[in-house]
């Protein structure tokens, strides 16, 4: 592993005078994956979202790189076609440097809009690694609500009433759908642990094929946490088991993180705006049945890893 | 042999857009053929609270090189060297992840106002 006085010596390649909100989580992700790529050449495709309207405004780039812009729902297509491109013109000897390709797109544009397209690059292997910067809700276009939302979560077409207490339906698990597609790498992955961000995104940029990674992106104007706090929330995301650390490699699953405590969903809700409403009195409901599906899933991961199926002790 | 792309770009240059501007003086396609050139736009004035460095507390891990979200901490030779005040936004992410608080938020406000004071005292 290198260290991070190393890793400040490669070169920027998402540089400042974005148009990203102040302490968005994208900035943070998306230069830790370009980091790992640390000496290759890198192209970027991107879905359209925050980070591509933010970052690509004529007559100005963010991008110290290749980028080629894409539609909302075709970035895989995009990365893909890119690639096979590449692939031709250095067998006919007209391109001689190596590249590597990333696409980055939101939830909205990788869980929903996106997913069939991605869902083709990843089965004709293409060699390109997919980066989900995962904030739970089409926040580009003033936080409506994907099926990455969680459950109870307030959104413009989710809203908080005195009959509904958010999104009613459990968020979808898109690590788990691509892992299914039997790629040689998907993993999960969440920045407050950037040695585990930069491991995983190195192996991606390593590993020959389609790799995929979910990377967990607070967004201050969405979640409505206090804004310095990025870190430590993502950190409680992990604790209580709402974003489990995983990979899967060549179809077999590994835990990452196993957290030692329980620590109930609770502290992950509280400093968030969105999830003010589950603690009115009569919402009690959604907070267990938000913590019931979170420790099933945590159970059904555990099965995968091969590991002893028990919840963290109390 | 050459690569086919030898002279993609050449000459072309992207120009800063002006309302009077009709579309045949934009580059063809919207393409922009320097990269990271989003760094001559300056998004400091977004900021209303400043980061300041303390240079006795630094131990130079650069973990708020890590988290910045605007590359705005510019460190040389793998240790901490300033922040690049022309594109932070002053999120505050920085101050919050230092293992030593070495770095501090004040009120931009209250640096104007100091300023002031201090130039009407001379």
């Amino acid at each position: 592993m290198a260290t991070l006085k190393e890793l400040a010596k490669v070169e920027e390649r998402f540089v400042g005078g974005h148009r990203l909100c102040a302490g968005c989580g994208h900035g943070i992700s998306v230069r830790m994956v370009l980091n790992a790529a640390e000496d290759s050449n890198v192209v970027v495709g991107c879905a359209t979202g925050c980070l591509e309207v933010a970052s690509t405004i004529y007559p100005y780039t963010a991008w110290n790189c290749s980028f080629i812009h894409s539609a909302f729902e075709n970035a895989g297509a995009t990365i893909g076609g890119v690639e096979a491109a590449y692939k031709a013109l250095k067998r006919k000897g007209k391109i001689d440097k190596d590249f590597k390709f990333v696409a980055f797109g939101g939830d909205g544009g990788t869980y929903d809009i996106g997913f069939q397209s991605l869902s083709g690059a990843m089965e004709r292997g293409h060699n390109i690694v997919y980066v989900c910067l995962d904030n739970e809700a089409y926040m580009n276009t003033g936080i409506q609500r994907s099926s990455a939302t969680p459950m109870g979560a307030d959104t413009t077409t989710s809203p908080a009433g005195k009959v509904v207490a958010g999104k009613q339906q459990p968020r979808k698990d898109l690590t788990a759908i691509m892992a299914a597609h039997n790629i040689p790498y998907a993993a999960q992955t969440a920045i407050h642990n950037w040695q585990d961000v930069h491991r995983k995104a190195k192996k991606a940029f390593d590993v020959e094929g389609p790799a995929f990674l979910n990377i967990l992106s607070p967004c201050p104007r969405g979640w409505r946490y206090n804004t310095p706090d990025i870190v430590e929330l993502v950190k409680i995301a992990v604790e209580t088991r709402f974003w489990p650390l995983y990979e899967v490699e060549n179809g077999k699953w590994k835990l990452n993180y196993k957290p030692k405590k329980y620590v109930p969903i609770e502290e992950f809700l509280k400093p968030q705006g969105r999830f003010r409403h589950l603690f009115a009195p009569g919402n009690e409901h959604v907070i267990k049945a938000i913590q019931e599906e979170i420790d099933n899933r945590w159970l059904a991961l555990l099965e995968r890893c091969g590991e002893p199926q028990e919840l963290p002790s109390r | 042999m050459t690569p086919f792309n030898r002279n993609f770009g050449q000459g072309r240059r992207t120009k800063a857009v002006r309302p009077d501007m009709n579309w045949k003086e934009l580059t063809k396609a919207g393409n922009i053929y320097e990269p990271g050139n989003a760094n001559t736009y300056e998004t400091g004035d977004w900021r209303t609270i400043r980061p300041v460095w303390n240079k006795d507390r630094c131990i130079h891990c650069l973990i708020c090189w890590r988290y910045c979200p605007d590359a705005s901490i510019i460190s040389t030779g793998g240790k901490f060297d300033s922040f690049d005040y022309k594109h932070c936004k002053g999120c505050g992410i920085c101050a919050n992840v230092c293992p030593v608080h070495a770095i501090d938020m004040f009120s931009e406000d209250e640096i104007d106002k100091q300023k002031e004071a201090e130039r009407n005292e001379e």
